[in-house]
């Protein structure tokens, strides 16, 4: 790869295609709350591997350089209610 | 350090203005003291009374309205420039944050979906509820909200599958090929919903939808271009491979008019052909059109055969695995889209001119790759719905949502079957009555698992009520207290609780040895009288 043409130049934001909904990564204050509220531990929540294409952009985006363990907030658009909040952990990848 | 975090958060996360941030912060709060504080406590901090309704509003008291906060987002795309395309999230509209904390008010802690909320609060406002009028409607929905929903412990994995496979057997088998959208071959049918399912690394008709940026959509001759360069172009398309049996050499005729057509000009193919392992290629001077001459480094007819096969199906131009593109024109899109056969969701995000955030496939496993996990998802649901309404059946979406999210929730897309959810059950039991019984029982033991008896089918194999509905929940009766309890009661019959036996209805009355069930002797009295 060569200084004239930057890796990252012509990369699409994953964030912005429409099949991809809103991550927030939480602090962990806020992840103890939403633990707290579901009266549920980390490891009980979906997972999401920290090699997801998406999980990548938060980590550039957050400046660090692994975001394993922190949960991301998920806002859906969903059919049925609107908007919905899922909650994800980020795992290493296998 | 702190203080700068918190001031970050309050820009991006509530989008508060710089200079309210800063007022916040230097009062001392934090972003959960700023949430949780009152009016007056605002006030105290001195901000004037229109300005802590603002942050009030900001903050939308209410859970369910920090899901809503960020109903839409608005997106900004501009894929040139890595940097500025960071997604955006901006507030929602003002005036329906307003309403949500409307109503947010009167729900107290209770939660309803963001769509009920905007529906009660519209319609209260339509017919001008007033507030307690609102509030009795908000109590009134969550009352019928919470009735409404799923129990605990209900299962609704069974209740998922039989409502998605009941309609499932109505579908024909024929259909395994239909002509989709623009002459393009789709999987349709059962096929593609147990393809959907499996989650096979490679759909049976893998196909993609690629819409083009605003400016450029209308525009045909764009899209023909854009289509040039996605379309996979063999050198046999464009120009003639002739083998010439005495010199052992190959000639290479290329069509002008064909390469005009998919814009290839006559340096790209020899550059293409030079490409190609043991081979040397030149230009071939002379005659109106140029001519590329192709040499082999170890002239035989064995070489020369595989390097004419070689370089026929050799690929000049486009994307591998995209074998055909239709443009077609929409009107819904009001402008031109692109269909594809062949899927290549990675190389097609680097293609300038496209619109890169509604890129469709169908093949998930590529969705996973490019998109995440949360996509995946998204594309599990959209095409399993897609494929049953396609065949005139409507499965409520939620099923659909269920299978999806079991799919998905370790991160990675899991089929329904051997390799997947059933095969990697914790409970050998489960896996066991599953498929290849033998083998799982026999790893169980080899390594000495235990069966901690938690999930469905290991209670039914042994004889136990399973860990659902009315099983799951377990009642003990603390004698300590009711001892006490019988204490304190104001005339005491008996100290020790009465255990009336009831014969008619126990099972040792109504399967005890020869004699009749006692309910069926009475009538016979009546029958003689």
């Amino acid at each position: 790869m060569s200084e004239e043409v930057p890796a990252q130049a012509s990369r699409f934001n994953v964030l912005n295609h429409v099949n991809v909904p809103l991550h927030e990564v939480l602090t962990d204050s806020e992840a103890k709350e939403v633990l707290k509220r579901y009266g549920i531990t980390k490891e009980q929540l979906p997972k999401v591997r920290s090699n997801d294409p998406v999980v990548q952009v938060l980590q550039k985006q957050a400046g660090s350089d692994g975001l394993a363990g922190k949960i991301v907030q998920i806002t859906r658009r969903s059919p049925t209610a609107g908007t919905a909040v899922a909650y994800r952990l980020i795992v290493e990848a296998i | 350090m702190a203080s700068a975090q918190t001031l970050n958060s309050l820009v991006k996360t509530y989008a508060f203005d710089k200079s309210t941030a800063e007022r916040l912060v230097e009062a001392g709060f934090t972003v959960t003291s700023a949430k949780s504080a009152d009016k007056k406590a605002l006030m105290a901090a001195g901000f004037a009374g229109n300005e802590t309704e603002e942050i009030l509003l900001k903050f939308s008291k209410g859970k369910r309205d920090a899901a809503a906060r960020r109903g839409t987002r608005k997106v900004v795309v501009d894929d040139r420039d890595f940097e500025s395309t960071m997604v955006k999230v901006e507030t929602r509209d003002p005036d329906l944050l307003k309403k949500d904390a409307l109503l947010g008010k009167h729900l107290g802690e209770g939660m309803l979906p963001q769509r009920i909320v905007r529906k009660l609060v519209d319609g209260g406002l339509a017919r001008g509820f007033s507030d307690a009028q609102l509030k009795l409607a908000a109590d009134l929905a969550l009352e019928e909200y919470n009735h409404a929903k799923v129990d605990a412990t209900e299962a609704a994995g069974i209740v998922g599958a039989q409502s998605i496979g009941e309609p499932g057997t109505q579908m024909t088998m024929r259909t395994f090929h239909f002509a989709g959208v623009a002459e393009i071959n789709v999987t349709l049918g059962l096929p593609r919903l147990i393809e959907i399912v499996d989650a096979r690394r490679t759909p049976s008709t893998p196909t993609m939808r690629i819409f083009l940026k605003e400016k450029v959509k209308g525009d045909r001759a764009v899209a023909t271009k854009i289509a040039n360069q996605i379309e996979m172009t063999l050198l046999k398309d464009i120009a003639a491979v002739d083998a010439d049996l005495g010199s052992l050499e190959i000639k290479v005729v290329p069509e002008m008019e064909r390469m005009a057509e998919k814009d290839i000009s006559f340096e790209d193919v020899l550059a293409a052909v030079n490409s190609v392992r043991r081979i040397t290629a030149t230009e071939e001077k002379g005659g109106k059109n140029p001519k590329i001459l192709v040499k082999l480094t170890e002239p035989n007819f064995k070489n020369l055969q595989k390097a004419v096969e070689d370089l026929k199906k050799m690929k000049v131009k486009g994307i591998d695995g995209i074998t055909r593109l239709v443009i077609r024109r929409d009107d819904d899109e009001k402008g031109y889209i692109l269909f594809t056969e062949g899927s290549s969701l990675k190389e097609i995000l680097e293609i300038p001119g496209i619109d890169h955030s509604r890129v469709l496939t169908n093949d998930i496993v590529q969705i996973q790759e490019c998109l995440g996990i949360e996509a995946a998802r998204q594309a599990v649901m959209d095409e399993a719905y897609a494929t049953l309404q396609g065949q005139g059946l409507t499965v409520d979406r939620r099923h659909l949502m269920l299978v999806a999210d079991v799919m998905t929730a370790d991160g990675e897309v899991k089929a329904i079957g051997r390799q997947g959810v059933s095969g990697q059950k914790s409970s050998i039991l489960a896996r066991a009555a599953f498929e290849i019984t033998v083998d799982h029982l026999l790893q169980a033991g080899m390594i000495g698992e235990t069966d901690p008896l938690q999930g469905v089918a290991e209670n039914i194999i042994v004889g136990q009520p399973v860990n659902l509905g009315t099983g799951a929940v377990r009642l003990a009766m603390d004698t300590v207290k009711l001892a006490k309890l019988v204490k304190t009661m104001p005339t005491p019959v008996s100290t020790v609780p009465v255990v009336v036996e009831a014969p008619a209805m126990s099972y040792e009355g109504t399967a005890a040895g020869s004699a009749e069930p006692e309910f069926a002797e009475e009538p016979e009295p009546k029958e003689e009288a």
